[in-house]
C-alpha cells in the first residue's frame, strides 16, 4: 500500500496482510540501493503472525516518490513523519545497513515511540572507502558489482526470498540497477553511501535510547563488520541499554544468505 | 579480477549453488530423491505454503537437487534465479503461460528449432495466443509486428539450423520500446558463449538436454530470468497482470510487490510448475550438473573442432553451401564476430550440391557421426532437417528457416577433430559416387 508522508506517495509492504492499527507495528528499512524486497523473508512472515508490516521504500527510492533522504537524519525525520501518516503511535524498527542507522537515529528522536530496535549488519562510524563512494557516480555497475562482492558470503545461498533456485549474487545486482534506474533525478546509490559515511551521531543516538536494541551482525560481513560495530555495542551497554546480539554465519546478504536465522533472531527478539 | 569472493566462469560451473551435505559431508551434491519434505511443525508447514520462509514441500514445486542446478546456471547466465523443467519445450511453455492466455500475442523470429515453431504456430493458436513470425535480421519487422496485444519477444541466439544470429542489443530495445520482455533460447550456445542478458534479453531458457548436459543421456529444460524486466514500468503498464495484480490462485499475491527483481520466477514457480506439473526430476537435474562441471572444458573443445570442419567442408567442390557465422559467406558473419567472439556454435547446417537420394547415401555411410535426433552431445551428430525435425513446416517456411531438401545439419562433438573430417571425406565421395 501507499501512504502519504510530506507530500509523497511512500510505498510500504505489509506482508500481504491488511494494515491494522491495532497490532504491534514493526517497520522495516532497507540500505542502500535496495528496497523493501530484501526483507521478504522476514517481513511476510511477521505479518501472518501477528505483526503490522511496514516494510517500506525509503523516499526516491522504486515504488515511492519523494526526495530520497540525503543524510541518516533525514531518513530518522522520514520514519517519524511515516508513523504518524500511518497512525501508529509505537513500532519497532529493524535497519539493514544505512537503515539501520536510519532506525538508530529515528529511535533516539522518537524516544518511547519506538518499542524495539533492530540493527541488521550494522556499524559506525559506516564509512565507506572514497574509491566507492566515487565509483557509485562515476561507475555505478562497477561499484554495484563490488559491493554484491564484498556482500556475499557463499555461493549456495539456502532457499532465499524468490524461492529456491535463487542465485543471491544476481538478484543482488538486478535490484541494484533497478533502484538506481528508479530515481532518475538523483543518483541514490552515490547519495545514500555519502549519507553512510558522513553520519557522525551514532554514539549519541545510542545513548538516547529508550528501548532494548538487538545487533544481528554477520560473522564473515566485510561490508560492515562485527569489530565495526563493537563501540555501539560498548557504548550501548555502557549507557545501560538493554543489548542482546545475534552472530549470524554469512556476510552482508544477512536476509537473502540466512533468511532463518535473520528471522529466527529478530522475531524472538520482538517476542520480548 | 575473479578470486574467492567473485569468482570466473568455470569456478561457477563447478561451485555455484552447490556445498558440502551439512548432513553427510557429501562433497558431490545428493541426489535428493524424495516427493517430499517432513515439516518441523504446523506452523512451519503453514509458513512454508504461504512463502513466509524459504524451503522446500513438495519435489513438483522444488528441490534440493534442482535447487543447485537452478543456482548454477542462474550464475553462469547472470540472472536471478531459475527454475529447471521436464524439457527444453517445457522450459519454453512455463515462460509463455506465466506472462499471458488467450488473446495475447507474440512476435518471434523465423529462426526456430521445429518444436518451438510447432508450440507457437499450432499448439497455442488453439489456446488463444497468437504468433507472427519475422526473419530474424528484419529489424523493421520486428518492429511492424507489434499490437496492442503483444506480450513477448521471441528468439534463438543463433537460429537452428541456419545459425542467423539474432541481434540481442537492437531486438531487445524494440521489445522494450514495445514494453514487452525478450526470450532467448540459447540452447545452441550455452552461456560459455554468449550471456544473453548482458546483451539486453530478459528471459534466457534452455534445452538441457544438450550442451549443459551434454553427453546426450537426459531430457531437462530451464528457464532463467536476468530481473531486469520493469513488469510495471511505464511502457509496460497493464500488459502483465499475472504479474502486477492480485492472483486469486495464491493468497491474493501480487507478484511484483513481492519480489522487485524475481516476479516472474515467483509465479512461474507457485502456478506454472503447480498446475502444469512439468518439473524436472532430481535425478536428471544431478545429470545435467555433472554435465555442467565440464561445460568450459567441452564448449572449447567443441569450438575447436567446429573450426576445423567447417574450414574442411568449405573447401570440398560436392558442398554447395556451409552455414556458420565462422565464415565471411554467412550472412551473419559480423554480428556473430560482435556477440559471439568465441564461436557461434557447434551445430551447423550445410548443403549438398547433390540430390535427396545422394543426401541419403551421405549420411548412410558416415561411422562416426551419429545418425539421430539431437544435438550439443558429446559424441558428433548429424540430421537431415527437412525430413526430421522441421518435416511439419511448409516449402516456404523451411526457406525461411534457411533449411532447403539438401541441408544436412551437424553437431560437432569432442571427438578427434582429424577422425571427423576422414569420416566425412569418405560420406562426401560415397555421396558424390552415388550421383555417377
Amino acid at each position: 500500500m501507499h501512504i502519504q508522508v510530506n507530500g509523497a506517495a511512500i510505498y510500504c509492504y505489509t506482508g500481504g496482510k491488511a494494515f491494522d492499527a491495532a497490532k504491534p507495528t514493526v517497520v522495516f528499512i532497507h540500505g542502500v540501493l535496495n528496497d523493501h524486497s530484501v526483507w521478504a523473508l522476514q517481513s511476510r512472515y511477521m505479518a501472518n503472525h501477528g505483526w503490522n508490516v511496514l516494510a517500506i521504500d525509503l523516499p526516491g527510492h522504486c515504488r515511492s516518490s519523494g526526495e530520497a533522504p540525503a543524510t541518516v537524519e533525514q531518513g530518522a525525520d522520514f520514519i517519524g513523519a511515516l508513523l504518524d501518516a500511518a497512525g501508529v503511535q509505537r513500532a519497532a524498527l529493524v535497519g539493514h545497513s544505512w537503515g539501520s542507522l536510519i532506525a538508530m537515529e529515528a529511535a533516539a528522536r522518537l524516544k518511547d515511540r519506538i518499542s524495539h530496535l533492530v540493527l541488521v549488519g550494522t556499524a559506525f562510524p559506516m564509512k565507506v572507502s572514497p574509491a566507492l563512494i566515487e565509483a557509485s557516480q562515476t561507475d555505478p555497475e562497477k561499484a554495484m558489482r563490488m559491493v554484491n562482492v564484498f556482500s556475499r558470503s557463499t555461493l549456495s545461498a539456502p532457499p532465499s526470498a524468490l524461492g529456491p533456485g535463487t542465485w543471491v549474487f544476481g538478484a543482488g545486482m538486478a535490484l541494484g540497477r533497478k533502484v538506481l534506474r528508479s530515481n532518475t533525478a538523483v543518483n541514490v546509490f552515490h547519495r545514500g553511501f555519502v549519507a553512510c559515511d558522513s553520519y557522525t551521531g551514532g554514539e549519541a543516538a545510542m545513548a538516547q535510547l529508550t528501548c532494548p536494541v538487538l545487533f544481528a551482525l554477520g560473522s564473515q560481513d566485510q561490508m560492515t563488520p562485527p569489530r565495526a560495530a563493537q563501540g555501539l555495542v560498548n557504548a550501548a551497554r555502557a549507557a545501560g541499554k538493554s543489548v542482546s546480539m545475534a552472530n549470524l554465519p554469512v556476510g552482508h546478504n544477512q536476509m537473502t544468505e540466512a533468511p532463518e536465522e535473520t528471522l529466527f533472531a529478530l522475531r524472538d527478539f520482538l517476542a520480548r | 579480477m575473479p578470486g574467492y569472493s567473485d569468482p570466473g566462469f568455470d569456478t561457477l560451473a563447478l561451485h555455484a549453488g552447490a556445498s558440502p551435505d551439512p548432513a553427510t559431508g557429501a562433497r558431490a551434491t545428493p541426489i535428493h530423491l524424495t516427493t517430499s519434505f517432513v515439516f518441523e511443525s504446523s506452523d512451519h508447514a503453514a509458513s512454508l505454503f504461504n512463502l513466509e520462509r524459504g524451503g522446500h514441500v513438495y519435489s513438483r514445486i522444488s528441490n534440493p537437487t534442482n535447487a543447485v542446478l537452478e543456482q548454477r546456471v542462474a550464475a553462469l547466465e547472470g540472472g536471478v534465479g531459475a527454475i529447471a523443467t521436464a524439457s527444453g519445450q517445457a522450459a519454453l511453455h512455463l515462460a509463455i503461460a506465466t506472462l499471458m492466455g488467450a488473446g495475447s500475442h507474440i512476435v518471434a523470429s523465423t529462426a526456430l528449432y521445429g518444436g518451438s515453431q510447432n508450440l507457437l504456430h499450432y499448439t497455442l493458436s488453439r489456446f488463444g495466443i497468437e504468433t507472427t513470425f519475422v526473419k530474424p535480421g528484419d529489424i523493421d519487422g520486428w518492429r511492424a509486428a507489434v499490437r496492442p496485444t503483444t506480450k513477448l519477444f521471441f528468439g534463438e541466439t543463433v537460429g537452428n539450423p541456419g545459425l542467423d544470429v539474432l541481434d540481442i542489443p537492437t531486438v531487445s530495445a524494440i521489445a522494450h520500446e514495445a514494453g514487452v520482455p525478450l526470450l532467448v533460447d540459447s540452447t545452441l550456445t550455452s552461456p560459455w558463449l554468449i550471456k544473453p542478458f548482458e546483451h539486453g534479453a530478459d528471459l534466457v531458457y534452455h534445452s538441457a538436454t544438450k550442451f549443459l548436459s551434454g553427453h546426450g543421456t537426459v531430457v531437462g529444460g530451464i528457464v532463467v530470468d536476468g530481473g531486469s524486466f520493469d513488469w510495471d514500468g511505464p511502457k509496460s503498464a497493464g500488459k502483465f497482470a499475472e504479474l502486477t495484480q492480485p492472483y486469486d490462485g495464491f493468497h491474493n499475491m501480487v507478484f511484483t510487490e513481492e519480489s522487485t527483481v524475481g516476479a516472474f520466477l515467483l509465479r512461474a514457480r507457485r502456478e506454472g510448475l503447480r498446475d502444469f506439473g512439468a518439473c524436472m526430476s532430481p535425478h536428471t537435474a544431478w545429470l545435467i550438473l555433472q554435465g555442467i562441471e565440464t561445460l568450459p572444458l567441452r564448449m572449447a573443445q567443441h569450438m575447436r573442432n567446429t573450426e576445423k570442419v567447417v574450414e574442411f567442408l568449405a573447401t570440398q567442390p560436392f558442398v554447395s553451401r556451409v552455414g556458420h557465422p565462422m565464415l565471411e559467406s554467412h550472412g551473419s558473419h559480423a554480428l556473430a564476430q560482435k556477440l559471439l567472439p568465441r564461436g557461434a556454435g557447434s551445430v551447423f547446417s550445410f548443403d549438398l550440391k547433390g540430390n535427396r537420394e545422394q543426401g541419403k547415401k551421405f549420411i548412410e555411410t558416415l561411422k562416426v557421426f551419429s545418425h539421430l535426433a539431437n544435438v550439443g552431445d558429446c559424441r558428433s551428430l548429424v540430421i537431415h532437417p527437412a525430413s526430421t525435425t522441421h518435416f511439419r513446416m511448409s516449402d516456404e517456411a523451411l526457406a525461411g528457416a534457411g533449411i532447403s531438401q539438401g541441408t544436412i545439419r551437424l553437431s560437432i562433438g569432442l571427438e578427434d577433430a582429424d577422425d571427423l573430417i576422414d569420416d566425412l571425406k569418405r560420406a562426401l565421395k560415397a555421396a558424390e559416387k552415388a550421383g555417377a
